[in-house]
């Protein structure tokens, strides 16, 4: 469904990704996981075409990413950001339904689905008609979701979608987006920082440092893996200590 | 998405509508023009009804359009044909001609721009030196050469007076004056700035009926710089043969005007307050052997809210259109031109560069550089207009756009909207708010530079308020500036309803602190 080939990303001469190869096949959900400023984003960002490769050439279900084919390789990607990415001066309803009307579908088909997605994200269809300033936060982002899968996109792209909630509503969207994920077989690509979110949700986890992928595989491979920087990022997210590869440290 | 397009097309057609010249018109009306000066709008006013009196044409009196430059300027393009000049003006300002000062020669001089000249009125309005009374009896002052003796003395002296090359450059150096303290000052402002006290010596022409009101002295030229400058009538070669029977009437008035009565005529209009045009009719009526009208048309000082109220019916459409026509115009271009100019950051620099380069020009310098090009009146005051209010658009059209956060812009992308409908949908509604305070701003704005466009005969309410510094009425003066005041608070109040209509709601509301859910 993705793939990426020796794409290479830089941003004023600092290396932001290495040249990485990467494929995500179809109907399979993947984490891309790591600290802050490690590239999972520009990876995310490259896939839409919001930032062009300095090097290399990525594929989205069979057609490569230009200038020329963005919009519409866009239009078949749902792409979720922190906070929903809603516009502030359009209602719920408008917010989601803004692409559809803009690609001329009838009245009544934009509010059938509208419907039927309210009912796949649990969201109560008076909160439609609600400007983004007067929803919560996990409202937001289940808004977010239904814009993302209006027009029904084979992929998904997810920036730290729970990013900015709390625990309780983050833990309910969590499983809300684990079931939309099973139901609806759609390719995920999906950006964390947490380990535990990367294991619920993700069929396979890409680890990133520094802009380079550092391992890639199920969540055992990672709990298993030899690599001192992955062993320390299990560690450290599972709430124990560092990897105390250094005995010194303990005084 | 068709409207923008649509928008910078009528925004087009109502520019090239603005932008030809006010072309030479041999026909129509027989327009006699002034100079901002009492005694230039008494001349002229006289000279507007005697010509009317003539009756071959209509006559209209386009008053106080500016200075010398200005309204020549005015004359040679045919916006005006008839106006009441000085030979000595003439010889020095106009023709460039310091060494030929005699009538045949500036009459010969003149044809050759398709102008001719009336023979003299009959009085001398040099220029010359004023003092207060108080400070000539305190530091014995009775000439010219004994200012050189007292070089601490404060000279407030019209820009026309401190640049002209028989000025006063020429004057310091004939009489070995100080030029140390030499404030450039406006000349309607002059003579309140000496009775303050604020300066010592003022420029001032001889026949200047201020200079017995504020008990001032004139210091006598005892060498003989000054030139002659006397009074005549300028008219437009055509002129003549269009309306033959009014320019003889006007040619007529030669010699019936002495120093002694233009000094009386100008003291009626800025020491009794009354209005030039009965000042003119009286004039004719007692040159004409009739019995002076006088009490039936004296009219003191108006008193300030009826005269306000007037103000406001004769000079308010023409304000409020000025300035809606600039500011709209201005939106229509200025919003686009924003837009383009964050598409194409290089050009986005050199417009806000260019739009930053006009605001720094001062509103009434901006209004008189348009007049070679468009003439004198509406045209040239709304294209000025419109480029002052340019700016606070552009730059905040630019500020709007910039700071809609990345995320929401690259949200739109992601979504897979064109850059049309981003910028419809998305951009100039989240950007919209500050766009209308742009607007606002400019508008505002606009308001108080229209009070500008009197000086070039476009009207609005600075028509009362150049009356009033020429004659310095402090009434007439609030008379313009009291309904521009409230003009400005309106469009604030227009733009407050504005705002709710055009920001959309969601920008509105506040935030409310929502449960978790």
């Amino acid at each position: 469904m993705v793939i990426l080939d020796g794409v290479e990303k830089r941003f004023g001469g600092r290396l932001v990704l290495a040249p990485t190869t990467l494929t995500v096949g179809a109907r399979t959900s993947l984490a891309l996981l790591g600290p802050s400023g490690c590239g999972k984003s520009t990876l995310l960002r490259l896939v839409l075409g919001l930032l062009t490769p300095d090097a290399g050439s990525l594929s989205v279900a069979g057609v490569r990413v230009t200038a020329a084919t963005a919009t519409s390789v866009r239009r078949r990607i749902g792409y979720v950001i922190q906070e929903g990415g809603l516009f502030p001066h359009l209602t719920a309803r408008d917010n989601v339904a803004l692409l559809a009307r803009h690609l001329g579908w009838r009245p009544p088909r934009v509010a059938e689905r509208l419907e039927e997605l309210a009912v796949l994200v649990r969201l109560e269809p008076a909160m439609l008609e609600r400007y983004p300033v007067e929803l919560s936060g996990g409202e937001r982002q289940r808004v977010g979701i239904m814009r993302a899968l209006m027009l029904d996109p084979p992929l998904l792209l997810l920036d730290e979608p729970m990013g900015a909630l709390d625990p309780m509503v983050r833990a309910r969207l969590q499983e809300d987006l684990k079931r939309i994920f099973a139901d609806l077989e759609k390719t995920v690509i999906f950006v964390t920082h947490s380990l535990e979110e990367a294991a619920f949700l993700g069929d396979e986890v890409v680890l990133m440092r520094d802009g380079r992928v550092i391992q890639r595989g199920t969540m055992h491979d990672l709990e298993t893996a030899a690599d001192p920087f992955t062993r320390e990022f299990v560690d450290v997210q599972r709430g124990g200590h560092a990897h105390r590869a250094a005995p010194g440290l303990d005084a | 998405m068709r409207t923008f397009p649509a928008a910078c097309l009528a925004a087009l057609a109502v520019l090239l509508w603005i932008a030809p010249c006010a072309a030479a018109d041999e026909s129509g009306p027989l327009r006699v023009g002034s100079k901002r000066f009492t005694e230039s709008y008494i001349l002229a006013e006289i000279a507007a009804q005697v010509a009317r009196e003539a009756g071959d044409v209509p006559v209209s009196h386009e008053q106080g359009l500016g200075g010398t430059a200005v309204v020549f300027r005015a004359l040679e393009e045919g916006s005006i044909d008839v106006y009441p000049e000085y030979t000595g003006t003439l010889a020095e300002a106009v023709l460039h001609t310091a060494g030929r000062r005699d009538l045949a020669s500036l009459r010969s001089a003149l044809a050759a721009r398709g102008i001719a000249m009336s023979d003299p009125l009959g009085f001398d309005n040099t220029y010359a030196l004023a003092v207060s009374a108080g400070l000539a009896a305190r530091r014995h002052l009775a000439t010219i050469s004994d200012l050189a003796g007292a070089p601490d003395l404060r000279l407030g002296l019209s820009p026309e007076f401190l640049g002209r090359s028989d000025g006063f450059p020429a004057l310091a150096e004939r009489y070995g004056l100080s030029t140390g303290h030499v404030e450039p000052m406006d000349h309607g402002l002059a003579y309140e700035a000496l009775s303050r006290g604020s300066i010592d010596v003022a420029d001032a022409y001889s026949t200047d009926a201020k200079i017995a009101r504020y008990g001032l002295k004139v210091l006598a030229d005892d060498r003989r710089f000054f030139p002659s400058y006397e009074a005549v009538f300028l008219y437009r070669a055509g002129a003549a043969r269009r309306a033959p029977r009014a320019i003889a009437a006007i040619r007529a008035l030669s010699g019936t005007i002495d120093a002694d009565e233009i000094g009386r005529l100008n003291a009626e209009a800025e020491i009794d307050g009354r209005t030039f045009s009965s000042i003119a009719q009286e004039f004719l009526r007692s040159r004409d052997g009739g019995a002076p009208i006088g009490a039936t048309l004296r009219q003191g000082r108006a008193p300030l809210w009826p005269g306000m109220l007037s103000v406001i019916r004769a000079e308010g459409p023409t304000h409020v259109m000025l300035v809606a026509i600039a500011s709209f115009l201005a939106t229509l271009v200025g919003v686009p031109l924003g837009i383009f100019s964050r598409w194409e950051r290089r050009v986005g620099r050199v417009v806000i560069g260019a739009t930053s380069v006009v605001q720094t020009i001062p509103a009434l310098a901006l209004l008189c550089f348009f007049i070679p090009l468009l003439g004198t009146g509406t045209r040239p005051a709304l294209l000025a207009l419109f480029v002052y209010a340019l700016l606070p658009i552009v730059r905040n059209t630019v500020a709007g756009l910039d700071a809609i956060p990345s995320p929401l812009r690259e949200s739109a992308i992601a979504l897979g909207l064109g850059p049309w409908t981003r910028l419809f949908r998305i951009e100039l509604p989240l950007a919209s708010g500050t766009i209308l305070a742009g607007i606002r701003t400019s508008t505002v704005i606009s308001v108080g530079a229209a009070t500008l466009a009197a000086f070039i005969g476009a009207g609005g309410f600075g028509a009362p308020i150049t009356t009033g510094l020429n004659l310095d009425d402090t009434n007439l003066i609030l008379e313009g500036a009291i309904p521009a005041a409230l003009l400005a608070l309106a469009v604030e109040g227009l733009f407050t309803i504005l705002d709710r209509v055009l920001i959309p709601r969601g920008l509105r509301l506040r935030p409310v602190v929502a449960e978790s859910r």
